[in-house]
């Protein structure tokens, strides 16, 4: 986020006549004007102030694109070349603009109200409420938990996926096979991996992995503890995105400059040495930006455990989304589970500016 | 080696052992894997051929445990005696898998798009929108990636109800542009940075306007990278499952919500499950193979500065 590449510089003279200018400004104040009366109409027609007006929202939503795209429009025609540099930027801002702080918006205005959409009445704002009742909910406090020991695995991934990088580095043949297998696990769905492994492989009568404990003498029971069933959910997830650490180590590892290695080797570093003095400390950019992502993503865990636990035993795997998923679709609790994941919202937002806040501070001490 | 005309000191015939050693460790280490990998879509794929009692007694092996039977696609409509009948389960299966092909193209596509302008400008051009400057609004784009998607979904059911595009395709195509478009921004950039600037002088020089020197110029060469990000997208698209479960219903459902519909309901009916799931699977798996380059160059951006 710090580096800038090296800028293009243009000098460009432009001539822009009023009419022209006019014209712009015209094409952005009559859509806009355009989207307001279609929104207060149908409103109105909404609260039953007007006798006609449409079914649904269908044309504000277009009278919104026409003025997006006059917007866009208008930046050429009023600002000629440097409004051609804007129209870089602006098409993909608009679209996050308005498919995110709108939701936001709105998300923050449902989290204060008692809403069930089982209820007739619709929102009615009630205040501290949802937040008093949060509170006092076991269950979400214990799902913030299981996060924290979520993230937590994203260690253990971690050296796992180091491992892994440093072998297909080694001198190995058939590297190319091997790293196509490696990767293959992140190309799977979240969805069919809970089958697949979750509902099938750990199935306690059939499964090829109860087989192989019953076996070895055990008793299988893969969700039966919360212990275990936590476990095997961090192992599914695992699975899956352990490749995506591992490729990215990959890279870093490719990158590394030659003489240093051989360096160490000149002065007689053994594997173990070489890897700690050398390779480990000039990786850290690397697997830091590597763990980062990993525990951003790990913060949206939800399918897998949706799919295959749906947060049993006793609430022992739920994470932050899943529980407010079932929330939303077993309870229609939705004012409730917004001010929730609001709340989600905010802790997370602090976590990571922490977390990249300790991380950039660490990275500027010498290692 | 006829004529050994050096003769091997003990010290170096211990270096040998000591890199046969090393080099069983990483094979074995590397098979290890290879087989946690594999298994589990192995597993898959055979048991769509396996038949009740199959399942029950643990075969593994086609061929030598049992027989392979399609069973578990004609649960899908899909085998060799049904490919030429009228199948309804067929019909639907092929109406969740081109939903979801539609869906995860299209978006990736317009993800690709508005997402490498926005790098390309980002990386070339000096903006100032208020108090924003070109790291402000880097920031403000990769900030969506941390951005859950619970916190989204309600207020989009809600939306989406008003403006009559629940369990539509096009209200997924959005959804998962915006959810794909940071990690593309974050991607382009770094291909963008790579390519040196003087290029793009030259063009201008030689009379080619910014835009025409961004489409000429420009992206053949990052083209690649365009590709890499496509391609990451679409996987993510593709396995998307969390807005897909909340916000269709009948007409616009992905492969991954008909895949958990199945799971809940009437036990566990394996060789069927098995058979969607591994056509569920199967195109990442394809992709994967033959287009293993990108997906690791994607995933190589930005990990490497």
């Amino acid at each position: 986020m710090s580096t800038e590449g090296d800028l293009l510089h243009t000098v460009t003279a432009d001539t822009i006549s009023d009419g022209r200018r006019r014209l712009g400004k015209v094409m952005v104040w009559s859509s806009a004007l355009l989207v307001a009366v279609l929104a207060f109409w149908q409103m109105a027609f909404e609260t039953g102030r007007v006798g006609s007006g449409f079914d649904t929202w269908r044309p504000v939503l277009y009278a919104y694109v026409l003025w997006a795209f006059a917007l866009c429009a208008a930046q050429v025609i009023v600002n000629g070349e440097k409004g051609k540099r804007t129209l870089f930027v602006l098409p993909a801002a608009l679209f996050v603009i308005s498919l995110v702080v709108f939701p936001l918006l709105f998300a923050l205005y449902i989290s204060f109200t008692d809403w069930n959409l089982a209820s007739p009445a619709g929102p009615q704002p009630n205040g501290w409420d949802n937040m008093r009742e949060m509170w006092k909910d076991g269950f979400y406090w214990n799902a913030l938990k299981n996060m924290v020991y979520y993230v937590l695995a994203v260690s253990a991934e971690y050296v796992i996926a180091f491992g892994l990088a440093l072998l297909l580095n080694a001198q190995i043949r058939a590297r190319k096979f091997f790293r196509v297998v490696f990767l293959l696990p992140l190309m799977l769905s979240p969805v069919a991996v809970s089958w697949m492994i979750g509902k099938s492989m750990l199935e306690v009568r059939f499964g090829p992995i109860s087989r192989v404990i019953r076996e070895l003498g055990g008793e299988p029971s893969f969700f039966g503890s919360p212990e275990i069933a936590r476990f095997m959910i961090m192992a599914m997830d695992a699975w899956t995105f352990i490749p995506f650490m591992m490729i990215m180590l990959l890279a870093g590892l490719q990158a590394l400059p030659k003489e240093v290695l051989e360096a160490s080797k000149v002065d007689g570093a053994s594997g173990w040495q070489s890897f700690k003095e050398v390779i480990f400390p000039l990786m850290l950019p690397v697997s830091v930006t590597a763990i980062v992502i990993r525990v951003i993503f790990k913060l949206k865990l939800a399918d897998i455990i949706i799919n295959v636990t749906s947060g049993g035993p006793g609430g022992a795997t739920d994470s932050v989304t899943s529980f407010i998923f079932r929330e939303y679709r077993d309870r229609s609790n939705v004012g409730y589970g917004t001010l929730l994941a609001m709340v989600y919202l905010v802790l997370i937002i602090i976590f990571v500016t922490l977390l990249l806040k300790l991380v950039s501070r660490w990275m500027e001490r010498p290692a | 080696m006829s004529q050994a005309i050096f003769k091997d000191r003990p010290t170096d015939t211990k270096v040998k052992a000591k890199w046969w050693a090393s080099r069983v460790a990483i094979y074995s280490a590397l098979i290890i894997w290879s087989v946690v990998c594999l298994f589990p879509i192995f597993w898959t794929i055979t048991t769509s051929f396996k038949m009740a009692p199959d399942v029950m007694k643990g075969n593994l092996i086609p061929w030598w445990d049992f027989t392979p039977r399609w069973k578990g696609w004609e649960s899908i409509g899909i085998s060799p005696r049904l490919i030429g009948e009228v199948s309804t389960v067929r019909d639907e299966f092929l109406k969740r898998f081109w939903n979801s092909a539609i869906i995860s193209i299209s978006s990736s596509m317009v993800a690709v798009i508005l997402g490498s302008l926005a790098a390309y400008g980002l990386s070339r051009f000096n903006y100032r929108f208020g108090f924003m400057r070109n790291s402000d609004i880097s920031f403000f784009f990769l900030s969506q990636m941390i951005l859950p998607p619970v916190v989204l979904a309600l207020p989009f059911l809600v939306l989406y109800k008003s403006l009559a595009l629940l369990d539509s395709r096009i209200g997924l195509i959005l959804l998962y542009t915006l959810m794909v478009l940071p990690i593309v921004i974050w991607i382009m950039r770094d291909q963008f940075q790579g390519i040196p600037v003087e290029l793009e002088e030259a063009a201008l020089v030689d009379g080619l306007g910014i835009w025409g020197a961004f489409m000429q110029i420009v992206l053949p060469i990052a083209l690649p990278g365009m590709v890499a990000a496509f391609i990451l997208s679409l996987v993510l698209c593709w396995n998307e499952y969390f807005f897909a479960a909340l916000l269709t219903a009948t007409n616009a459902t992905t492969l991954p919500v008909m895949v958990a519909s199945q799971t809940g309901s009437q036990g566990i009916n394996w060789w069927s499950m098995a058979a969607l799931s591994s056509a569920a699977i199967l195109p990442l798996i394809i992709v994967a193979i033959f287009l293993e380059k990108y997906i690791i160059k994607g995933m190589a951006a930005g990990a490497v500065k």
